[in-house]
């Protein structure tokens, strides 16, 4: 698993967003057990707190499930996961939309350009 | 958790120059912690206090709840900016030395990490490149269990290759009970393990805050912030 990290924003919040597209895109295996904090902070080259503490938020939001015996466990609730995708989908929506008017262009101009692409890319 | 490192109004001058400028600092145990500052900001004044190399001018350093001595150095780990051992000496010989001097010293540790960097054991020291050396130093150091561990500039000479596996050391090493510091101005290689980070300027501290915390509320990464602080 490559992980990769921008400087603009707290690791912690990047990890969070990295574990979801992971469980999101199916790298992650609902219902599988995760990597200790320690193995999963090695292998991103992160602080062991620092995961610990994304571990946590993942946790609260019900991605994580943690076993007292067993360490962490991603979910197996596929309605959470949608509803996480979905909410995902938004952003990436809004952040395009933001990114296309500050080129300058008004809504119908991008739902052209956007068609034309899609047909372009054949989807 | 317990403070592993404490100062109070800590001040050291060499002559007139004033090193450190009243520092007051508490560094807690499970934190990997960067000490950043440029050239002659005091960062190795104030790792050289905490050794008991130097004496304090006015204030109070405690490492561990103890006055820095031999008490304090059985917990300490320190790896000085300097290299300090007999060259002369093989790599091998360095690692029964150390298993000799230290009581917390694991030599499967110290093995296992000059194969993976892949140092001949049987070579002297003074047989070493420069980077070399320094491996060898900091694989000494990091194979004691030690509570606090003082790295003053610990990849400074070494290449970027070299420079991920210790990294990777520091944090496979990681113990909620201990706490590590590092000197550096090598900034970005280092922030990504970096619980806190504390800039020194001439002598004092001007800020003490987490990565996490400096990313948030300014939006750019530590060393951004360090090069906009610093800027000549």
């Amino acid at each position: 698993m490559g992980w990769k990290f921008s400087n603009d924003k707290p690791i912690f919040a990047q990890i969070i967003d990295q574990v979801e597209l992971m469980i999101i895109s199916g790298q992650y295996v609902l219902g599988d057990r995760l990597l200790s904090v320690r193995d999963m902070a090695t292998e991103a080259g992160v602080n062991p707190n620092t995961m610990q503490k994304a571990l946590t938020e993942l946790e609260k939001k019900g991605l994580l499930l943690t076993n007292r015996t067993n360490g962490k466990f991603i979910t197996d609730d596929q309605e959470l996961v949608q509803q996480i995708r979905a909410e995902k989908a938004v952003k990436y929506i809004a952040q395009l939309l933001k990114n296309m008017h500050s080129l300058g262009y008004g809504k119908k101009e991008i739902q052209e350009i956007f068609n034309k692409q899609m047909e372009e890319l054949g989807a | 958790m317990s403070i592993l490192l404490e100062t109070k109004g800590l001040e050291k001058k060499f002559g007139k120059t004033l090193a450190l400028a009243g520092i007051d600092l508490q560094i807690e145990s499970g934190k990997i912690v960067g000490l950043l500052g440029p050239n002659g900001s005091g960062k190795t004044t104030l790792i050289k206090l905490a050794n008991g190399l130097l004496t304090p001018t006015k204030g109070e350093i405690l490492v561990a709840g103890k006055q820095p001595g031999i008490e304090s150095k059985r917990v300490v780990a320190y790896l000085p900016d300097k290299n300090y051992l007999n060259d002369w000496m093989k790599v091998a010989d360095l690692v029964k030395f150390f298993a000799d001097f230290y009581l917390d010293f694991q030599i499967t540790a110290a093995e296992e990490m000059l194969d993976n960097l892949q140092i001949d054991k049987n070579s002297s020291l003074k047989a070493l490149s420069k980077g070399t050396k320094e491996k060898v130093q900091l694989i000494l150091v990091m194979s004691r269990k030690a509570e606090l561990y003082l790295l003053d500039e610990p990849i400074a000479g070494v290449d970027p290759a070299a420079r991920d596996y210790i990294l990777n050391t520091i944090l496979t090493n990681y113990n909620p009970e201990a706490s590590v510091i590092i000197s550096t101005h090598l900034i970005a290689d280092v922030e990504q393990i970096l619980d806190e980070v504390i800039f020194i300027k001439n002598g004092k501290i001007t800020l003490h805050s987490t990565v996490d915390a400096i990313r948030e509320e300014k939006n750019m990464s530590v060393d951004a912030l360090f090069r906009e602080e610093f800027k000549c």
